[in-house]
């Protein structure tokens, strides 16, 4: 929820933001130009109401003229019609073209997510990037359907008027009119003073939010230490200004509405007045001075509206400035330029040259690590937490950057391939196995239409997973519910084992989950995990015994440098930094396994 | 959410009267508003009055001196109305405001009372949402939605009033499409509700799936996934827009038939009035005047679309409100309180204790006692329960079987606040507040002197590092401050607990971000003040806790060994184990 606390306060009106929303509009532009042409005509029949009741007054009922009225009337009927329908036609044409808009920019926001790498995900909480595609996607649509259409309308409704009014009386318009900018004045007045009001609410309400946040997430060390009368006093007094920061808008809100209808009768005086003197005068009909006082009347409501849609204009160019923010991060494929198409299926040789890496700055993570692997070779990583093991394959799934030395793949920089293809060649299993709500059929193809039924089952058996989604209720289409929080640890890693198996990659890279498991879905485990290293080039950072017994090399990473490399016994031999991280990890699974076996 | 089939059977008119406390506060203020809108109207219905008299006047012999008569009357009138029109903001939706702020301080406070369990069921975002979003939606409903409720039907009943004293047999004719209004909003709300809800329900797909993508999004890289997520996000947010634009389709219908509606009333009153006037059953002015009270109800009625729409949100909201407010505390002072306890000697026993979150259990059958002045070390693989075990000491969680005594007494026997005033707790996850330094270790020691937060921060070492703030004790944390690291944090939050000299010190791995080095010196001096107090102490490293008096073992949620350092080496087990695996790991460190 952090939109609280980057707080923008924008401008209502910004050109520079409003260029870069057009190219979302543009597509929709006949559909806009039928929506103005409905709203033309609602505007137009709507003002036609009050002239056929003038006609209806003069011409017909006060010449005792009943079948002409009849005709009126009859128009009247037509007129009603025609405004239902294109009040309805512009009501929802609008609507329509807001959300198809929406619809485009949380389009954009998510695709554009897609691309960012990671260390902006590392930057940026998950609360955050979810106001982009929500909250700040859903202010602009106010603005799109509530606020720019009836902008539009009450603009339209105000020239028809005008031009009405000048074509009924051009003097009797004049008069009318005079008091625009006397009406200017006040708005300019009031606009002024409730921008500073709207900027206080929103720094208030920032504040406000970011108390509650802060109290909602330290609410145990709140009650540990009796805060609670305190914080409840100090929340309160924020609370509190927020609440006289509003009540102040509503004061100016408050003169600022009857002002404006006070200005209105003040015209209408002025009609009554002057049009008198014009009836006296012979120059102006009975009729004519009621539907011109109607028409007044008309004039002065899309003004107050006018200044209720600056609030939301605000809100809108702030959120559209945080959405445009985002659009411009520098996606992954920005940075990396591909220079070799990858054709079919890599042979799997892996070069790591005078690697470096650090997250920040000069913190290197990775110190100078070099190492080959060849095609179809086993390679286990160990090493204590924070050894730099996780960097190591982040690094090679091209998730980030290296800042020295190169990695190289069949004698390649990764950096000359594009991720597209070299992440195709991979398949990585992370230790948290990640997965979408969706069925377990999905969640193993994700989206691969290459995988048929028949693959898809094979990959299940292959890696003892078909057992267990056979015995689910609805098998291969049992829905995964809450992240797959009914599946077992297990379960869960035989699951991201088939999904692997069935992309059938060049490379297995693999961080093996740490918890414990039964012996019998160890096994279970082990076995395959050894089906899905044959023929092709693995690299797992171990957690399991089984593992680092079967692999034909083990690279011992220890703060950040290669420190030891060789097979499980040569490195026992060593009694050095291997000897010790296996008495740490392994050596219990070991003990564990001679009881158990 | 798991519960909420309490709210569930609420109905909507349950929802509405849970608001009626917070309304009956101010009802003086409604009282008046109503008038104030009463008056506004009253007053708005002689301008169309005026206006007849106006135009009627002229069909005679029109004189100057009456002329200007009426524009001032008219003048005065407006200026009245406009008082008025004033008043009315001021009033309703000023008190509207109150009640918001009512509102939001009885959720907070609501949630200060609420226990650990409560915000493991409830995330802080969606806390968040019902203290913003819903919170507004209430307002809403209590702010125009009550005064366009009032106003139109104040407005309404005047200008019946006013068009039957008129001419009550052109009046009925100009009602003929109420009927018609009346069925048809009452059809349209239901569905307005029902697709609102559904829109939102499908909103909430949509958050959903992008949450999980943007949590995932490792995954999605690594399987080259982006295009087929991309196409997957479509669908919802297709499916979003679906119901969004089945919403406006049903909100357009209903305005659009409101306007047509009314004008259908103003084509009636054309004529029907018209006829009258031929028939001279009506005067000229009588039926303009007609038009301008058919003119002022126009917007009104329109408005009533947008008003339900409101409510039907409000009530929404006030239910998701409710489902916060009306979950009762389950950690509270209750009949088994004794209030004149007012300190505790620290004396702890556990009594067969245990405890399950959502079925699973996480304690089971815990057993021990720690006389008073002992220092207690719990040790365990994470997940074994020790946090669990702690958090039950000061009551943020409450065993689910089995129970606590504190100096002998149940512990619920002891007032909540005399408890936790006893206790310094160092949580697991440091926590402080953007606050200053000083605030945050005086965090909770009312009445604490000065000397006694330098000696705290003294003890935990921390008192060096802060003379080299440039605002020493007064230095901002936090966003708007600067960022201790984590080790600095956690020192700052064992002055924050040593400050208020409690009877219990609980430190919940409280030095695992502290190098070994300056662990030795905290745990030096930590021992002299803790001589007369209990302790109880979760750590990772045998080098804190070697010293306890007794070593606890968790694991899976039972108590497996116990016992002193020695006593477990000798037991050759898991503690040893983990011993064992210490001294690698040291020597690995210098490796």
């Amino acid at each position: 929820m952090s939109a609280f606390e980057e707080e923008t306060l924008g401008k209502a009106y910004d050109r520079q933001l409003i260029r870069r929303l057009l190219p979302f509009i543009r597509p929709y532009l006949p559909r806009v130009l039928l929506a103005v042409l409905a709203l033309l005509a609602a505007s137009i029949l709507q003002l036609l109401g009050p002239k056929l009741t003038q006609v209806g007054i003069d011409q017909y009922i006060q010449n005792n003229d009943l079948p002409g009225l009849k005709i009126i009337i009859f128009y009247y009927m037509l007129v009603l019609f025609g405004l239902f329908i294109s009040r309805f036609a512009q009501m929802y044409l609008m609507e329509w073209i807001g959300q198809h808009i929406m619809f485009d920019l949380r389009r954009a926001v998510f695709g554009h997510l897609q691309h960012l790498p990671l260390s902006f995900f590392n930057r940026n909480p998950v609360g955050r990037l979810m106001t982009r595609v929500t909250t700040d996607v859903e202010a602009l649509n106010e603005m799109f359907t509530s606020g720019l259409v009836a902008f539009f309308g009450d603009i339209l409704t105000l020239s028809g008027i005008i031009f009405i009014l000048f074509y009924m009386h051009w003097q009797l318009a004049l008069v009318t009119i005079s008091v625009i900018p006397l009406l200017f004045i006040v708005s300019l007045l009031f606009k002024q003073k409730v921008r500073n009001a709207f900027r206080q609410i929103r720094t208030r309400i920032a504040r406000i939010n970011a108390f509650l946040q802060e109290n909602i997430s330290g609410m145990a060390v709140v009650q540990l230490f009796n805060r609670e009368k305190k914080n409840f006093d100090r929340f309160e007094k924020l609370n509190r200004d927020h609440l006289d920061a509003f009540i102040r808008t509503i004061f100016y809100f408050a003169v600022f509405y009857p002002t404006v209808s006070f200005i209105g009768a003040f015209a209408t005086a002025l009609i009554i007045f002057y049009g008198g003197l014009k009836i006296m005068a012979g120059t102006l009909t009975f009729g004519g001075l009621v539907a011109f006082i109607q028409y007044a009347f008309m004039f002065f409501r899309p003004i107050s509206d006018l200044s209720e849609k600056y609030n939301i204009m605000q809100s809108a160019m702030a959120s559209s400035e945080r959405i445009f923010k985002l659009l411009d991060e520098k996606t992954e494929m920005d940075v990396i330029r591909p220079r070799i198409r990858i054709q079919g299926r890599v042979r799997g040789e892996i070069e790591f040259r005078n690697v470096w890496f650090a997250y920040n700055d000069e913190d290197w993570v990775l110190k100078d690590i070099s190492f080959q692997i060849a095609p179809g070779e086993k390679i286990a990583i160990v090493g204590a937490t924070g050894s730099g093991k996780t960097t190591l394959i982040n690094l090679l799934a091209g998730f980030y950057p290296v800042q020295k030395g190169e990695i190289r793949l069949d004698g390649h920089n990764i950096r000359d391939y594009s991720l597209f293809d070299l992440r195709r060649q991979m398949a990585i299993v992370l230790q948290d196995v990640f997965l979408f709500a969706g069925s377990i059929a999905e969640n193993i193809r994700l989206g691969n239409e290459a995988i048929d039924d028949e693959r898809l089952r094979r990959a299940a058996a292959d890696v003892n997973a078909l057992p267990f989604i056979e015995r689910l209720p609805e098998g291969f289409d049992t829905p995964v519910k809450e992240r797959g929080a009914s599946l077992s640890v297990g379960q869960r890693q035989l699951l991201a084992f088939a999904r692997a198996l069935a992309f059938d990659p060049a490379i297995l890279i693999l961080d093996e989950a740490t918890s414990n498991v039964d012996t019998e879905t160890e096994i279970l485990i082990q076995q395959a995990l050894e089906r899905l290293m044959r023929n092709r080039t693995s690299i797992i950072i171990a957690h399991r015994l089984s593992t680092i017994q079967n692999v034909d090399r083990i690279i011992v990473l220890h703060k950040g440098e290669i420190r030891e490399i060789g097979t499980h016994a040569e490195l026992l031999s060593l009694n050095g930094i291997y000897h010790r991280l296996y008495q740490l990890q392994f050596a219990r699974q070991e003990r564990e396994k001679k009881l158990a076996g | 959410m798991s519960d909420n089939g309490r709210t569930d059977t609420m109905s909507k008119l349950d929802q509405l009267r849970s608001l009626i406390p917070y309304l009956a506060r101010y009802k003086k203020r409604f009282l008046i508003g109503g008038l104030f809108v009463f008056m506004t109207n009253a007053v708005g219905l002689i301008q169309p009055l005026l206006i007849r008299a106006a135009v009627d006047s002229l069909a005679g012999s029109v004189e100057f001196r009456i002329l200007v008569a009426y524009a001032l009357g008219i003048l005065g009138v407006a200026a009245l109305e406009g008082v008025f029109l004033f008043l009315m903001r001021q009033t309703l939706i000023v008190t509207s405001r109150y009640i918001e702020y009512d509102l939001r301080n009885d959720f907070f406070a609501h949630l200060q009372k609420m226990s650990l369990r409560f915000f493991l069921k409830y995330s802080t975002g969606e806390l968040m949402a019902r203290a913003t979003n819903d919170l507004n939606a209430v307002r809403s409903l209590v702010g125009p939605g009550i005064m366009y409720s009032i106003n139109t039907l104040i407005l309404f009943i005047g200008t019946l009033i006013v068009m039957l004293s008129l001419n009550p047999h052109l009046t009925a004719f100009a009602m003929l499409p109420l009927p018609i209004m009346v069925i048809m909003v009452a059809s349209l709300m239901k569905r307005i509700h029902d697709t609102f809800k559904n829109a939102q329900e499908e909103y909430g797909r949509m958050t959903t799936h992008a949450q999980e993508n943007i949590s995932g999004i490792r995954v999605v890289k690594a399987y080259v996934q982006e295009e087929m997520e991309k196409r997957r996000f479509e669908q919802f947010n297709l499916r979003y827009i679906a119901h969004n634009l089945r919403l406006a389709k049903i909100r357009g219908t209903l305005w659009s038939a409101m306007g047509f509606l009314t004008g259908v009333g103003a084509m009636i009153v054309l004529w029907i009035g018209g006829t009258l006037v031929v028939q001279n059953d009506l005067s000229l002015g009588e039926l303009t005047a007609f038009f301008s009270l058919m003119a002022r109800l126009t917007w009104p009625m329109v408005a009533l679309g947008w008003v339900i729409n409101l409510t039907q949100q409000g009530i929404a909201s006030m239910g998701r409100l409710n489902e916060i407010l009306n979950t009762p505390p389950d950690i509270a002072d209750g009949p088994q309180t004794d209030f004149s306890i007012s300190r505790i000697e620290g004396e702890i026993e556990f009594r067969n204790v245990s405890f399950a979150y959502n079925g699973r259990p996480v304690l089971k059958n815990i057993s021990f006692t720690i006389p008073k002045g002992k220092t207690v070390a719990i040790v365990g693989h994470v997940g074994s329960g020790k946090s669990t075990l702690l958090n039950m000491i000061p009551r943020l969680l409450e065993p689910t079987a089995g129970e606590i005594l504190i100096d002998g007494r149940p512990i619920q026997q002891i007032p909540l606040h005399v408890l936790r005033r006893h206790i310094g707790y160092v949580p697991q996850e440091t926590f402080l507040f953007s606050d200053t330094l000083k605030e945050n270790i005086l965090f909770g020691a009312d009445g604490a002197a000065l000397e006694d937060m330098i000696e705290a921060a003294q003890i935990s070492q921390l008192y060096q590092e802060i003379q080299r703030f440039p605002d020493q004790f007064d230095t901002l944390l936090g966003e708007r401050g600067i960022n201790l690291s984590g080790g600095q944090k956690q020192r700052a939050a064992i002055s924050r607990a040593i400050v208020r000299k409690p009877a219990i010190l609980l430190l919940d791995d409280a030095l695992s971000s502290v190098d070994t080095y300056t662990e030795e010196a905290i745990l030096k001096r930590l021992r002299e003040v803790m001589k007369s107090r209990t302790s109880v102490i979760v750590s990772h490293r045998i080098s804190t806790i070697r010293d306890a008096d007794q070593i606890l073992v968790l694991e899976h949620g039972e108590i497996i060994e116990s016992g002193t350092h020695e006593q477990l080496l000798a037991l050759d087990g898991v503690y040893a184990d983990l011993y064992r695996k210490q001294i690698i790991e040291e020597e690995l460190e210098e490796l």
